[in-house]
């Protein structure tokens, strides 16, 4: 009988659990098997310490190898043994716990160490991994203490698998994740969103873009400080940031190692008779997170060893599934977008589903799936097949397996098909049958009177595309599709039903309205970006998180770009008005940054043109310190108050004409608006500040003040139309403050006041502000609220280098050779 | 320097990834020549000259969506994977390779 070979295993996690199965299997009396292991237990799924702790299994049922199997195989175990030595000219491994084996061949499959951010705390009882059972149990500890708190850093796949099962303990559990979505290496932020959403529906605190400070505790986990400031209490965190693969051993027993332990095709290191597979290895530059692969490892490293192996490793994509029960949710592939990319959206809001293929030229390179999932597998299988898609799949390729290779579903056959009772409106629950009843005996001919009658297509409007198919179908050629204005390509809504929309079904990101409107693109584009990121500041005051990469330049630096990508800077002067320190403060500013020009604009204010955007922050700090703050003169905001001398000097004034048009400077500034604003108030009808031309306008008068509004003078011009008369300060203030607001509310992005009048009709806002009293006090008061968060003066926040940094500096100096 | 020096690149080792903003960019200046690097919704890291093909509006300042940028100064929209202009404008800027190891951003700069 030959003599067999000594293999010894160091770790003895899934991988090397599958190589020896299937080496086993292959010639089971090759080798004599030692396997040291650190941690103190048998082989078992790692992958389903999830359901364990959430308490859908026990450890019991995710056992892979029990004690039986090892007697069987006739392995040696050694549990709680970790291997702290190698030495391989003799071949011999020692472990910490002083036992020492020697081998012919060596496996290494020593996995991976959570990454544990060092910030201050992060070594205090109660921050855990989330690696092992060991963890589990200790964090299970927390669930039996009623009212524990629990705070997860890391909103990836283990995290959030992590806050789910806690959650389910009764631990009150909050996720910090430092990007803007979850699971943003698998999923689209679409997809992202779905998925906070459905977590925070069931009771899962989430916060994005947490960055975090520090762990607070004196002699145990007390809580959590974000860099914000923030602070969360906790009794528990579990840090799941990342995994780094664990190549200490091999490193000083001087393996070769890049991120992780070098292997060839066959999985053997730089030493010829040591293999490694797993979470440890580095494969042509990849390092894996997922069993998929690895166990494709541990087949190719059963074989080497076996000596029957021909076949090397291959790189390969991964899929990944989030194991929350009730979370559907899959990704696979690449799905980044590109030029030479297309892509296939589908989202039903309703039931929450968002699905997204990738292709390139005609090959499926990605999917995102949400919410249904059954077809992922299938999308994957063409993604690794590389199989082509025919043209005349494509339209029914998000249909997924069921529609495959089927006719190519023409919408209105498909609408005949459905029986009456189809549901067409789910949101209304309006079905086909009382859809075409109402255009039957209605005498219906377009998509509003079906709106209006049965209330189907009225609410999300992700059915309008089968209302229409609906009537035509009914009314074949005399059905006209309307031709109704949409915001832009990425969506067939109307600035109008987007911005109910936002309010009605309480959407506050960019990514709800997305999903929930069913947008045709995944993450918009520059026409509908800066629209919703105002629609969503306007709707939700004090709540809604300003977007700067939906902003352009200008609104997003606070300065205006110039031709050569220098920038203006304009500070507010209130009312037209300055001082001779402030005019010097200028001309200081001048001088000090070398500032070539210098222009009393047509709102009677101070431009200083062709400053280097570098010097933004600094410019600021120096007016700032003058008193000066940012006429937001780049802004869809309040521009200027001009102002006339009024009764205070002129011999004709009415009325302080340059004090109201202070207070209302000073009540409107920093107030976004679907477009500019700019006012303007004289003190007699002989109009110096040229009100009658500007969105709203005071004309001072004897009795009072006369409200202007809908002037304009750009490139149209036009004279504003009368609001009313009033007769104290206090009554201009509110007026005007109501109407602004009123603007605020139903204003499409990018019209101007005399847009929206035209369109609303003046005499409907006239109704609305002077007649409805309670109305205009109510619209005042939102007004204020708003502006309550809004007066916070951009400059000073970025010139203390706060806020939004990296606008302002280049990145790398390499001065030209 | 003599007549026949091939035209030769080096990698530059420009940021860390997260010093980019995701739908945003940063300005590199770099040999006499400011390079934009942008950073998509899906995470793609692009670098282009910056300098719009139609009256030369610095890109880096645009709105990026999708894999693309729009112009700050005139709404031209730049494709970032071939630097060509979208749609029916024309005109074509430079592209640099960049490659992300470790979370730090390298571009290939021609030197
Ligand atoms: C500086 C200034 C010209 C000046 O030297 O006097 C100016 C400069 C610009 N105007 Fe103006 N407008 C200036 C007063 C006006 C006025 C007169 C007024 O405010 O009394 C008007 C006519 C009234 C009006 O608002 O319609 C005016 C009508 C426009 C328009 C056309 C708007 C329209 O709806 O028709 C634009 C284009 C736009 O906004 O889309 C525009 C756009 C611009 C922009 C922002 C162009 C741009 O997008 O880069 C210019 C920025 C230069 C800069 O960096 O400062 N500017 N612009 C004035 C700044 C006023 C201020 O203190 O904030
Ligand atoms: C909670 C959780 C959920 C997961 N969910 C999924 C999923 O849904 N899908 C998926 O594909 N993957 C999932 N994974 C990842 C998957 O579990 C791993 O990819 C896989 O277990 C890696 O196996 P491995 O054998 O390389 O390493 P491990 O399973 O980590 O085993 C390494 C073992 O080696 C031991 N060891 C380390 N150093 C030494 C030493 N010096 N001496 C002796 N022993 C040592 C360690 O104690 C450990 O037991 C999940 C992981 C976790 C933690
Ligand atoms: S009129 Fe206004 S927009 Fe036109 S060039 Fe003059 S400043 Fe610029
Ligand atoms: S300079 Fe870019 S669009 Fe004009």
């Amino acid at each position: 009988m030959n003599k067999k070979q000594k293999l010894v295993v160091v770790g003895n996690g899934m991988v090397p659990g599958r190589v020896l199965e299937t080496l086993f299997e292959a010639d089971p009396d090759l080798y004599d098997v030692t396997i040291f292991n650190a941690e103190p237990r048998v082989n078992y799924n790692r992958i389903m310490l999830s359901p364990v702790l959430s308490g859908e299994s026990a450890y019991e049922d995710i056992i892979i190898h029990d004690e039986a199997w090892y007697e069987a195989n006739q392995v040696t175990l050694h549990m709680g043994a970790k291997v702290t030595g190698i030495d391989r000219k003799s071949k011999i491994v020692t472990s910490e716990t002083g036992i020492s084996a020697s081998y012919d061949k060596l496996l290494m499959a020593t996995g991976s160490t959570p990454f544990i951010i060092p910030v201050p705390g992060h070594d205090l009882p109660g921050v855990l991994a989330y690696r092992d059972l060991d963890d589990v149990n200790a964090m299970l500890g927390f669930a039996k203490r009623k009212g524990s708190k629990a705070v997860v850093i890391g909103g990836g796949l283990l995290g959030l698998e992590a806050a789910a099962g806690l959650h389910m303990q009764g631990l009150n559990t909050t996720v910090l994740h430092l990007m803007p979505t979850l699971m943003e290496r698998q999923l689209d932020p679409s997809a992202g969103y779905l998925l906070e959403k459905e977590l925070s529906r069931r009771g899962i605190n989430i916060v994005t873009q947490a960055a975090t400070k520090e762990i607070l505790g004196t002699d145990k986990v007390e809580g959590v400080l974000l860099e914000d400031g923030q602070e969360l209490a906790a009794d528990l965190v579990v840090m799941a940031v990342g995994i780094r693969p664990n190549v200490s051993l091999a490193a000083s027993a001087g393996v070769e190692i890049g991120k992780g332990i070098l292997v060839d095709g066959q999985m053997k290191t730089s030493d010829p008779d040591i293999y490694a597979v797993g979470e440890c290895v580095e494969f042509d530059g990849h390092c894996y997170g997922l069993v998929a692969p690895l166990y494709e490892q541990a087949r190719i490293c059963a074989g080497a060893l076996a000596g029957s192996g021909e076949e090397t490793y291959v790189h390969s994509d991964t899929s990944t599934k989030l194991k929350v029960t009730g979370v559907d949710l899959f990704s696979a592939g690449d799905f980044a977008d590109s030029d030479n990319r297309e892509e296939i959206v589908f989202r039903d809001a309703t039931r929450g589903v968002y699905k997204r293929l990738v292709l390139e030229g005609d090959l499926l390179i990605g999917a995102v799936l949400y919410g249904e999932t059954s077809d992922g597998a299938w999308f994957f299988q063409k993604i690794k097949d590389k199989d082509p898609i025919l043209d005349d799949d494509r339209d029914t390729l998000i249909f997924g397996q069921a529609y495959s290779g089927g006719p190519p579903l023409d919408p209105m056959a498909a609408v005949a098909a459905l029986p009456d009772e189809a549901e067409i409106c789910g949101c209304n629950g309006v079905s086909k049958g009382k859809i075409c009843g109402a255009i039957d005996k209605e005498g219906l001919t377009n998509l509003e009177g079906v709106r209006s009658c049965t209330k189907a297509s009225s609410s999300c409007g992700t059915c309008t595309g089968l209302v229409e198919s609906l009537l035509a179908f009914k009314l074949g050629d005399a059905f006209q599709l309307d031709t109704k204005k949409t915001m832009c390509g990425c969506t067939d809504l109307g600035h109008d039903e987007v911005r109910r929309l936002i309010v009605s079904q309480n959407l506050k990101t960019i990514p709800a309205v997305m999903q929930e409107l069913g947008w045709k693109t995944s993450c918009g584009c520059a026409k509908c970006r800066p629209a919703l990121n105002y629609y969503l500041l306007a709707s939700w005051p004090g709540e809604y998180v300003d977007d700067g990469q939906s902003r352009f330049i200008n609104e997003r630096v606070h300065a205006n770009i110039q031709k050569d990508g220098t920038y203006s800077v304009v500070p507010r002067a209130w009312g037209g008005m300055t001082t001779a320190d402030e005019l010097r403060a200028i001309a200081d500013v001048v001088d000090k940054f070398n500032i070539p020009t210098i222009k009393f604009t047509g709102g009677q204010r101070v431009d200083m043109l062709g400053v280097q955007k570098e010097d933004l922050p600094a410019v600021w700090a120096d007016l700032n310190a003058a008193g000066m703050v940012s006429g937001h003169a780049y802004g869809k905001s309040l521009r200027t108050v001009k102002t006339c001398v009024g009764s205070e000097w002129c011999r004709f004034g009415t009325q302080d004409s340059t004090g109201l048009g202070i207070k209302l400077e000073k009540m409107m500034w920093g107030s976004w608006t679907p477009h500019k604003v700019k006012l303007a108030v004289s003190g007699c009808p002989r109009n110096c500040a040229e009100a009658t031309c500007k969105d709203i306008g005071v004309v001072c008068v004897d009795s009072g003040y006369e409200i202007h509004f809908a002037g304009a003078a750009g490139m149209e011009v036009k004279a504003t139309d009368i609001l009313c008369n009033v007769s104290t300060e206090a009554e201009a203030l509110e007026y005007c403050g109501a109407l602004l607001q009123l603007y605020r509310e139903q204003g499409f992005y990018l019209e101007r006041i005399w847009k929206w009048a035209a369109r609303v009709g003046h005499d409907k806002v006239r109704e609305q502000i002077v007649e409805n009293d309670q109305l205009r006090i109510d619209l005042f008061e939102r007004f204020l609220h708003a502006q309550s968060f809004a007066q916070t003066d951009p400059w000073a926040e970025r010139a203390s280098g706060k806020v939004d940094a990296h606008e302002f500096a280049a990145l790398a100096h390499v001065p030209a050779e | 320097m003599d007549g026949l020096s091939l035209m030769t690149s080096r990698w530059i080792d420009v940021c860390a990834l997260e010093e980019v903003p995701i739908r945003g960019a940063r300005r590199l200046e770099i040999g006499g020549q400011t390079v934009g690097v942008f950073r998509t919704t899906s995470g793609e890291v692009y670098a282009i000259e910056n300098k719009c093909p139609h009256l030369g509006g610095p890109l880096s300042e645009g709105i990026v969506h999708d894999s693309a940028v729009t112009c700050p100064l005139h709404n031209w929209i730049i494709d970032l994977n071939t630097g060509q202009a979208r749609g029916a404008d024309e005109g074509c800027v430079a592209r640099f390779d960049v490659e992300v190891r470790d979370a730090r951003i390298f571009v290939n700069i021609p030197v």
